[in-house]
């Protein structure tokens, strides 16, 4: 579903990737471990088709980045930690307004559905500056699975939400991974993505330093296989 | 929360249109970043106030600073209603693109499976819009200040053609200045001197009309309105995708 090769990304005279190779096969859900400034987000900003990569091949659900971006990212569902949504406009008005960008067919059924899934059924007519945090990402989850995309990137979902909020995150997380999506998620939180992914990849100095799944590594494993991964770094 | 719900009750499937997106989209896309702009400018009135405002203590000061007699008004109108226009669209455009950076929503609009020249298209209409309305407003409001009368069918179509250059222009510098940490100082140092020839046309244009000359001795400088207007919105058709990604 996702296929990486060689990717390189240079900022200036810096650079962030340095030949990255990374393949995710379909319904896999991938969590994307490393250190602060490791590259992880830029990694996903290109996936995304925010930011050119320098030099590499990507394929994504068949299609070339960035010559056939505009197909990829009908098939991309992104939630980062900025809640990408108007605060001036309401629930639904949000979702209208992203769901007219992806023409989305049956607009007014699929945003109730939508509602019904993040639990904001309630709120659809409030403002989204008036929402709490968690509320507002999950309406972020909102927006990113209203095209039904078949590949979904989260990039540290969970940064500032308290632990409710976290877990009903992860119910939605939960869901979209049990509806078979291909999932790549960024996150800190290693307790959090043991219970979530399939897979492990240690992203350090700008290459996959370590991979593994979750069969392989056994429960409550994790932490010990980021540290050793990073450890054995050069 | 509800698990039972579908998630891909109106799954799509990859079609011809992912490859080609039809002009339909492309409207439907520019129609909707217009509305939502519109939308949410009507609840918060954030950049129509500050605008408004902005442009309103201008013609004000002016009037004060200047002292102008009855003859000498009629040849420095123009001039001041093109820098009260000039610097009131600067803060709203600044404002406009602040907006989609602050939450991300920029990164929302960029992710969309549209050509992103839709997106330069929706918010410079919108931001037409909102020059429009405070063009709209400001006038009688000078007329009266200024004792002058400034409800002239050639003058108001140079404000349209003068308008339409300077949010062409303004909507592609703004998206380029608001990648950066020193965006409000930018804009205006990007903006200025690429608009000298549109303010040049329309001051002379306007200046033209409100002293009474035909519209034929002024077609040197509605011609050139005419021509940046093209100019510029084919060039930030072809650059934007350039100006918007990293």
């Amino acid at each position: 579903m996702i296929e990486v090769k060689k990717l390189v990304k240079r900022f200036g005279l810096k650079t962030v990737l340095r030949g990255m190779d990374f393949q995710v096969q379909e319904g896999e859900f991938v969590a994307l471990l490393g250190p602060n400034g490791a590259g992880k987000t830029t990694f996903l900003r290109i996936l995304a088709s925010l930011s050119r990569p320098t030099l590499g091949e990507m394929r994504i659900a068949g299609y070339a980045l960035p010559a056939q971006a505009a197909a990829v990212r009908r098939r991309l569902g992104v939630v980062s930690h900025l809640p990408l949504l108007y605060g001036d406009l309401t629930a639904e008005e949000n979702l209208r307004f992203f769901g007219r960008m992806y023409d989305v067919p049956r607009l007014d059924r699929r945003i109730s559905e939508v509602l019904e899934l993040v639990g904001l059924s309630a709120r659809r007519r409030d403002l989204v500056r008036t929402f709490s945090r968690g509320m507002q990402q999950r309406l972020a989850i909102g927006r990113a699975v209203l095209h039904d995309p078949e590949v979904m990137l989260f990039d540290e979902p969970h940064t500032g939400l308290d632990q409710d909020a976290c877990d009903m995150l992860d119910k939605v997380l939960r869901d979209v991974a049990a509806r078979g999506r291909t999932v790549v998620m960024t996150s800190h939180d290693l307790a959090r993505v043991e219970d979530l992914a399939s897979r492990f990849d240690v992203l350090s100095r700008g290459v996959i330093a370590a991979s593994a799944t979750s069969q392989n590594l056994g429960s409550g494993n994790v932490l010990s296989f980021y540290k050793q991964a990073l450890a054995e770094q050069p | 929360m509800k698990q039972s719900t579908p998630l891909s009750a109106t799954r799509h499937k990859p079609s011809a249109i992912d490859h080609s997106p039809s002009a339909g989209s492309f409207l439907r896309a520019v129609a909707a970043i217009a509305w939502k702009d519109l939308a949410a400018e009507l609840r918060s009135r954030e950049l129509l106030s500050s605008m408004l405002v902005f442009a309103l203590l201008v013609i004000l000061i002016f009037n004060f600073a200047l002292e102008l007699d009855v003859r000498t008004r009629s040849t420095v109108t123009a001039g001041v209603l093109w820098v009260t226009f000039a610097f009131a669209g600067t803060l709203g455009l600044n404002r406009s693109m602040a907006v989609e950076k602050d939450r991300g929503c920029l990164d929302g609009l960029l992710l969309a499976p549209v050509d992103r020249s839709a997106i330069y298209f929706g918010k410079a209409i919108s931001n037409l819009a909102f020059m429009f309305i405070v063009e709209a407003i400001v006038l009688p409001v000078y007329s009266v200040l200024y004792n002058t009368n400034l409800f002239n069918l050639g003058l108001i179509g140079v404000i349209l053609l003068g308008s339409v250059g300077y949010v062409a222009v303004g909507t592609l510098l703004a998206s380029m200045a608001v990648q950066t940490r020193t965006r409000d100082v930018l804009l205006p140092i990007l903006l200025f001197p690429v608009i000298i020839p549109v303010v040049i046309a329309a001051v002379k244009a306007s200046s033209g009309f409100l002293q009474g000359l035909a519209a034929s001795e002024l077609m040197t400088w509605i011609n050139l309105l005419i021509v940046y207007d093209v100019v510029f919105v084919a060039v930030a058709f072809m650059v934007f995708d350039y100006v918007v990604e990293e």
